[in-house]
């Protein structure tokens, strides 16, 4: 188990070092000079020389990455050439917001998917089986843009029930921001829940095939307990990996949703770090997601065996 | 209903509806009843009317001119972009998991580094290298969708390679390069093939996206993204801006869909015979 755990942790080493790289080149293949950008439509050669050389611009290439991924592990992430703030406290900011939104959704989602996934494969081919699945392949096909906008013209305009965009943090306000969570929670919430439906029905359906299953069901288990005793457990796992997937697809796409609702989250740092051309900004918003991401399916990884006790080593 | 007529229902559904995007495609390229950037200030807003069928947005501009316009856009980045990452995925993952090795380990660590970001980000991350554009789209999204590509390629390429066929191939002197064409690329294909259409629908939504966020194909060219965009300052006062250019994305995503699962249900082995 010890020596799971090492391995899989060590297999993320170079993962984390290549994300990091991809990055920073990412940044360093946009066209023009990174210190002329920051310095805008100051033509100054000596003050342009003095930025390059505070960049360490005028270093080779593999120096300028040692010394950037330094900097990053001294919490020094920049500066937003736009906002003037250090980058590092933006990204905190601007974190929560995201956090609590999809986590929220991903919460609601699986409280509706994992039963509904199961009930579906319990009774598939009959005819509520076929709703379900029907319903999640309609639910799949709508963008969360596009059902957002069109949450925030039923309640926000024609019935005025919730505020159509803005955001108050759980953490400051209580209770009460429970309005503002509502309407971008369900827009993504809609999408999750058809594609864990889906992986749920779809690993139960396997499950229930099993010989282990017909026996527990002629041990005279009632079929409640053999859906949630037998079924649930081993038909989780597969499930478990969607989600973790789905999550850091909506740590990603945080930026569409958040552009709907104007929500200060991390998508929407980083959308409008790219109008604005703040590549510092850019640079770190990228990187987070994209650890998070590593970091939500090392974490899966790790739970896997709990689910799936055939991979314990 | 059983489900057997269900599955023929839904590919029969499917089917139509992506040929229905296609005709689209195909006809905005050459006729629609409006030019789709043609500005009327005179019929700003106008609702939907027997002159124009989805109405007008805020420059008078016909709504259904520019959607059965902007489903050419849709439909030739999200081809092109899945045709890129079809082509080059497949021929790194066919020969990194044929001839193994050194070359193999590099390959995997950098395609697992790269399925480290959602692709919507790579995405994003490579169009602020590029600048919006629509061959930008395509190839963000075509390098965006390659990783995964290039993994299920490898994987038939790696199964395949044990095989006798395969093997018998080699004893017989074929050289490497006749072997992966002959013998394993065929065998290796249905499974992109399907992995291909769902990544089909994943490339539309996410152009849709790009669009949406003015990173994707940028105006005056039509895009269903672009106009759901602009449709959020006339959400109280026309609602057909916002219905008509989603439904557009949404349908097309459903034929996809339902087309997709089809196919997958045809021509994926073990699917057959089983729980119908």
């Amino acid at each position: 188990m010890l020596s799971y755990i090492l391995k899989r942790l060590a297999m993320s080493v170079p993962t984390v070092l290549i994300v990091a790289m991809l990055v920073f080149g990412m940044i360093r293949a946009i066209p023009g000079d990174p210190a002329a950008l920051m310095l805008g439509d100051v033509h100054d050669p000596v003050l342009l020389q003095q930025m390059r050389h505070a960049f360490g611009l005028d270093q080779s290439i593999p120096e300028q990455f040692l010394l950037w991924v330094t900097h990053l592990l001294h919490g020094d992430w920049g500066m937003s050439v736009v906002r003037h703030q250090p980058v590092l406290d933006l990204i905190r900011e601007a974190f929560p917001v995201t956090a609590q939104i999809v986590l929220c959704a991903t919460f609601v989602a699986c409280v509706i998917a994992i039963p509904a996934g199961l009930f579906a494969a319990w009774a598939q081919n009959r005819r509520t089986d076929l709703v379900i699945v029907f319903t999640t392949i309609v639910l799949v096909s709508i963008p969360s843009f596009w059902g957002g906008i069109l949450l925030i013209w039923l309640f926000g305009v024609k019935l005025q029930w919730l505020p159509t965009f803005g955001f108050q943090s759980f953490s400051q306000v209580g209770w009460s921001s429970i309005r503002y969570f509502i309407l971008p929670v369900i827009a993504i919430a809609m999408s999750e829940i058809a594609v864990v439906t889906r992986m749920m029905r779809a690993s139960s359906i396997e499950v229930l095939r099993l010989e282990y299953i017909a026996h527990a069901r002629a041990k005279g288990l009632s079929e409640r307990r053999v859906l949630l005793r037998h079924t649930l457990p081993n038909a989780f796992g597969p499930a478990l990996t969607v989600i973790g997937l789905v999550l850091g697809h909506l740590l990603a796409g945080g930026a569409v949703i958040e552009t709907v609702f104007t929500l200060p989250g991390m998508g929407r740092l980083l959308v409008e770090s790219i109008y604005a051309r703040d590549y510092p900004v850019v640079q770190g918003c990228l990187l987070v997601i994209a650890l998070i991401y590593v970091l939500i399916n090392l974490t899966v990884d790790l739970l896997y065996p709990i689910f799936d006790p055939r991979l314990k080593l | 209903m059983n489900l057997l007529s269900l599955r023929r229902l839904n590919l029969l559904i499917g089917s139509v509806l992506v040929g229905l995007l296609v005709a689209c495609a195909l006809i905005g390229q050459f006729f629609t009843p409006y030019k789709p950037i043609d500005v009327d200030l005179f019929a700003r807003y106008a609702a939907p009317s027997a002159q124009h069928w989805f109405g007008t947005d805020e420059f008078g501009r016909d709504v259904f001119s520019r959607i059965v316009a902007g489903a050419g856009v849709s439909m030739t980045v999200s081809i092109c972009s899945v045709l890129f990452a079809l082509l080059a995925g497949t021929v790194i993952g066919t020969v990194s998991g044929f001839f193994g090795g050194w070359l193999d380990r590099i390959v995997m660590v950098f395609i697992d580094a790269l399925m480290a970001f959602p692709g919507l980000l790579l995405a994003l991350g490579i169009m602020v290298v590029l600048g919006p554009s629509k061959w930008g789209v395509v190839l963000a999204l075509g390098l965006a969708y390659t990783p995964s590509v290039t993994r299920i390629a490898r994987g038939g390429a790696l199964t395949l390679r044990q095989r006798d066929f395969v093997v018998a191939s080699q004893t017989m002197g074929n050289s490497s390069m006749w072997t992966l064409c002959r013998h394993v690329l065929p065998n290796s294909m249905a499974p992109l093939l399907v992995f291909s259409t769902s990544l089909f629908g994943s490339a539309l939504l996410a152009e849709s996206a790009l669009s949406f966020l003015g990173l994707g194909v940028p105006p005056p060219s039509p895009t269903w993204g672009g106009m759901l965009a602009d449709s959020r300052t006339a959400i109280d006062h026309a609602i057909w801006l916002v219905i008509f250019p989603g439904a557009s994305i949404s349908l097309a995503l459903l034929g996809i869909n339902l087309f997709g699962d089809g196919v997958r249900d045809l021509l994926d082995p073990r699917m057959k015979g089983v729980s119908v």
